[in-house]
């Protein structure tokens, strides 16, 4: 379980986050949602102390994350998958490379035993036989499945993923989507999504924080959204003309 | 920007201590040294050589006319050319050439992987980005810089014979002008300028890389600082060290 408590974070005089508490559970995909601009980006660079807050606390199952020096710090970002919105492979090594990488650097594993590990997570996110590949020679669905891969290398606790579908097309966003749920479930992780794409809400959303004005505006379930009548919400998750004409029928 | 030079020169020193710990694991380590040996070392060597063949031919050129008096000694231009080259010509023409060679591949990469997240990667996973991506960089450079130099300084004494050739200087004369009163001091000298050019090329250019934010149009930018204040930096510390040493 990761635990926010108050946090606060302003760039400048731009308030981006204001007294923001809430827990993102375990085996469960967890997502954020909320406007482009809301700091659903700067949450998760928060959580792993990429940015640093202003007051707050971030705690990783009774680990108050934001007390730590950078080098205990650096002890529970192994216990961290990320994946970025660009997907951020080392474009230099090939995706057999990027996902020993972590190996090489934390393991003392044998070029066997980690050949081995890269093949599982390969062919957890069905992709076998790319290994020589460079990341230039990927298509987004793949980049986005093979930086998964990279992400649950070490065997994770927690898996952050920030808009781990924008940029690919509805079809290959819910395998996306699949994906992480499966495996959040399968490895016993703690899983945070930041997404603004609707339909992974509607297919994953179990435990939903709705971001809004630097606030938790609202939280629940896709049941519970949908039959929501929070409006700045509404406005949000049914933003176009049809999806207004739906949810009123 | 009085302000902003000074908070530049604050966050170096902050990198730079970030950058200045133990490598995380040596074979990985060793595995970046080779390759940057190779990109900034062994890729460099062709550009080094054409270089100094010209630059030693037409210093030689010119030392001829300069000198064109029967009262000199002709073995006068190959010692005066020898000196211009191990002093000057060498470290710091061939230093600015790879300030902004290396200077702008260095900090275009860097500042590539930071727009695109794989800093931040690099940082999530646990690892000292800085470090990590930095520290061979400069440790390969101040390595291979001196032996640049040393092969500029040997190629730039064949392109001034070769120049003393068409200007009728004879073979023997400009031999015997490279060995009258040789000073191995100077050499040393220009090693010892050679190695803090390197660090400060590889040093600058990270830097600019390392802080670049926004998209791919401020890597462009930040290369381009890169090399303007590589090169400065560079004639600064070389006036600096002029001073000290030679003065
Ligand atoms: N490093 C930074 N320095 C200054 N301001 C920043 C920084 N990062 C983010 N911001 C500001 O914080 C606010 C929230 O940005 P953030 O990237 O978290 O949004 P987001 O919800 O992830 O948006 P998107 O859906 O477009 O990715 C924005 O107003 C942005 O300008
Ligand atoms: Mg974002």
């Amino acid at each position: 379980m990761i635990k926010v408590e108050n946090i606060r974070k302003e760039f400048g005089d731009n308030l981006v986050l204001n007294d923001v508490s809430f827990s993102f559970e375990k085996r469960k995909t967890n997502l954020i949602i909320g406007e482009s601009g809301s700091g659903k980006t700067t949450l998760l660079k928060l959580l792993i102390g990429l940015h640093t807050l202003d007051s707050g606390n971030i705690i990783y199952d009774g680990r108050v994350f934001n007390e730590m020096k950078l080098k205990q710090k650096r002890l529970i970002r192994q216990e961290i998958g990320m994946l970025f919105q660009g997907g951020a492979l080392f474009d230099y090594m090939s995706v057999e490379e990027n996902i020993m990488f972590p190996l090489t650097m934390f393991t003392e594993q044998s070029e066997e035993e980690k050949l081995d590990r890269v093949n599982f997570c390969l062919q957890r996110v069905n992709l076998e036989n790319t290994n020589t590949l460079l990341p230039s020679e990927l298509s987004g669905g793949m980049l986005k499945r093979v930086a998964i891969a990279r992400a649950i290398s070490m065997n994770p606790k927690y898996l952050l993923c920030d808009e781990p579908n924008s940029g690919l097309d509805p079809k290959t966003a819910i395998v996306i989507d699949n994906l992480i749920q499966e495996i959040t479930e399968e490895f016993d992780m703690t899983t945070i999504v930041n997404t603004h794409d609707m339909n992974s809400v509607m297919q994953i959303g179990e435990n939903i924080v709705f971001i809004h004005k630097g606030v938790i505006w609202w939280e629940g379930n896709k049941e519970e959204l949908i039959h929501t009548n929070n409006k700045e919400l509404n406005d949000f998750v049914f933003a176009s003309e049809l999806f207004k004409r739906l949810k009123n029928k | 920007m009085m302000i902003k030079g000074l908070k530049n020169i604050g966050n170096y020193f902050i990198m730079m201590k970030k950058v200045m710990s133990r490598p995380e694991k040596y074979s990985v380590f060793l595995k970046q040294l080779k390759l940057e040996i190779g990109k900034i070392g062994l890729d460099s060597i062709g550009i080094v050589i054409i270089i100094s063949f010209f630059i030693g031919a037409v210093v030689t050129i010119q030392q001829s006319i300069n000198l064109e008096n029967p009262l000199l000694p002709k073995y006068l231009i190959g010692l005066v050319s020898r000196d211009a080259l191990i002093l000057e010509f060498a470290p710091t023409m061939i230093g600015l050439i790879l300030a902004g060679k290396i200077g702008s591949s260095i900090a275009s990469e860097i500042g590539m992987m930071k727009v695109t997240e794989q800093i931040d990667a690099l940082e999530i996973m646990g690892i000292n980005s800085a470090s990590f991506l930095i520290l061979p960089k400069i440790i390969a450079a101040m390595f291979f810089f001196p032996i640049l130099i040393i092969l500029s300084i040997t190629i730039g004494i064949i392109g001034g014979w070769l120049g003393g050739l068409s200007m009728d200087i004879p073979t023997a004369d400009f031999v015997y002008g490279l060995q009258y009163q040789f000073i191995p001091f100077y050499v040393t000298y220009s090693l010892i300028k050679t190695v803090v050019f390197a660090f400060l090329i590889t040093s600058i250019s990270a830097f600019y890389g390392y802080t670049t934010k926004g998209g791919a149009i401020n890597v462009g930018k930040s290369s381009t600082l890169a090399v303007v204040y590589s090169s400065i930096l560079l004639l600064i510390f070389n006036f600096i060290l002029t001073d000290l040493i030679l003065s």
